[in-house]
């Protein structure tokens, strides 16, 4: 056998456990049942202890780097935050646009595509956002992870990834998948496209304003849960879970994403 | 007759204050509550006195002992009574030193209660938005209401932007006493800690 054949077995068995299936649940009578939709109860850690050190080591980035400049962000007048907030979302919107094709949800394709063509004429750049007011309703992101998790791939098992945070296995190959799916960055990494006045350097900027962004607007909330809890891995990997599983089922609705039925057997009164 | 019509002013008084009842009706309840909580959360309250009336509303609107419940998930099956006493009495403490530190750092919230939703005869979900400002986003706030007694609903669960804090801790409480090969004491002594801090 070949040291490549190997090689191959090896990953496809790697792979094959990262997406093993892991929908039984034990509620709260302890009785095991399926369920496909109440992902956050489900994922099973990948190796729980690398993961610990590596959301360790993420905090203590976060506490040093990330949420100082993202304080410091926060201090710019607050019409340059918003319009830079804006713009970034907008060209975040083109990866969106992809997932919603390859998800056959052509309708919310159209109003993100509405969207991005509004914003970056008329709102100049996606600096403002004039096809909110003419009615092109924003769906929220999309990415090739919640792509795979509507295909019905399951979650796989959960870990923790240096600075980007925690994933899934399925959502880590979304991250992969995500950059072959972004035109952004197709256009500034393929050195085959005609245009190259966009450098790689021009992606990661705007992946980076986008984070930083994001940790302005969510500073007290992190806040907050880092106060309140008593183990923040866990509360951030419940927080991170359910969110994907939200966006996943594309529900605003939480009776379709939470599991109500470890609530039904509490009775005090 | 004048010091018998002062006595029984007073009593009513009395009586007025102490059982001020909020409303059966789901949405009105959680906007009565939100009244009150905007009160407490002017600047000019200084934070002890903030901390002491949000217990107060949290004990008369939130259904502590059911969230306990729920929080120990598979574990409180299994639990002896006298650990289940302690646990009650640990959880209360815990619960409400976590709700006060929540919202204290508030000042002047604006929330819009805007619809409810009936689940089932038990569980009404009272929809609202704690509307943004320059510095932060616009948050939706879901309100599980437990309605099995329709006289007096009482919160069991806040889902923010779709999570569930209920359904956070839960998971929280199961980590560590998973860490610790199934030991609840251990949640106990963590418990301990957090409300010492």
């Amino acid at each position: 056998m070949s040291v490549k054949m190997i090689r191959k077995i090896i990953f496809i068995f790697v792979i094959s456990l990262f997406f093993q299936t892991n929908n039984v649940v034990a509620d709260t009578s302890g009785n095991e049942e399926l369920n496909v939709s109440q992902e956050s109860d489900t994922a099973q850690e990948c190796f729980e202890g690398v993961s610990r050190a590596m959301f360790k080591f993420n905090h203590a980035l976060d506490g040093a780097v990330f949420e100082p400049v993202a304080k410091g962000y926060r201090s710019l007048p607050a019409g340059l935050r918003k319009g830079t907030g804006n713009a970034v979302n907008n060209l975040r919107s083109l990866l969106t646009l992809t997932n919603n094709v390859l998800q056959g949800d052509f309708h919310k394709a159209a109003d993100t595509a509405g969207r991005f063509l509004v914003n970056t004429t008329v709102g100049i750049l996606g600096i403002w956002d004039p096809a909110t007011a003419l009615g092109l309703e924003d769906h929220g992101k999309e990415d090739f992870g919640q792509t795979m998790g509507v295909w019905g791939t399951s979650s796989g098992c959960y870990f923790v990834l240096p600075i980007l945070g925690p994933t899934t296995a399925r959502d880590a190959v979304g991250l992969v998948g995500n950059m072959f799916l972004d035109p952004v960055y197709q256009v500034t990494h393929n050195s085959g496209m005609a245009d190259r006045s966009f450098s790689e350097h021009n992606y990661w900027y705007y992946r980076g304003t986008g984070s930083v962004d994001f940790r302005a607007k969510n500073i007290e909330s992190f806040d907050s849960v880092e106060e309140n809890s008593i183990d923040l891995y866990a509360s951030l990997k419940s927080l991170y879970l359910q969110n994907r599983n939200k966006k996943i089922l594309n529900s605003k609705s939480i009776t379709e994403t939470q599991n109500d039925n470890d609530w039904e057997e509490i009775d005090t009164n | 007759m004048k010091k018998k019509i002062f006595i029984s002013i007073f009593f009513i008084f009395l009586f007025t204050q102490k059982s001020f009842a909020y409303s059966s009706d789901p949405k009105q309840f959680i906007t009565e509550i939100v009244e009150e909580v905007k009160k407490i959360l002017i600047a000019t309250n200084t934070k002890e006195y903030k901390t002491t009336k949000l217990s107060e509303i949290a004990l008369e609107t939130v259904d502590i002992k059911g969230i306990a419940f729920y929080s120990l998930g598979k574990y409180r099956k299994n639990i002896t009574d006298e650990n289940l006493k302690e646990y009650l009495r640990l959880f209360e403490k815990y619960f409400l030193k976590s709700f006060t530190s929540r919202l204290t750092d508030y000042s002047d919230p604006k929330i819009n209660v805007l619809s409810t939703n009936i689940l089932n005869e038990k569980y009404t979900i009272v929809k609202s938005v704690l509307i943004g400002t320059d510095k932060k986003p616009e948050v939706n706030i879901e309100w599980r209401i437990y309605t099995k007694n329709p006289e007096k609903p009482m919160i069991r669960d806040l889902i923010i932007e779709g999570l569930s804090l209920a359904r956070t801790q839960k998971e929280e409480f199961a980590s560590v006493i998973e860490l610790n090969n199934g030991d609840v004491s251990k949640l106990f002594d963590t418990l301990k800690e957090f409300i010492s801090k």
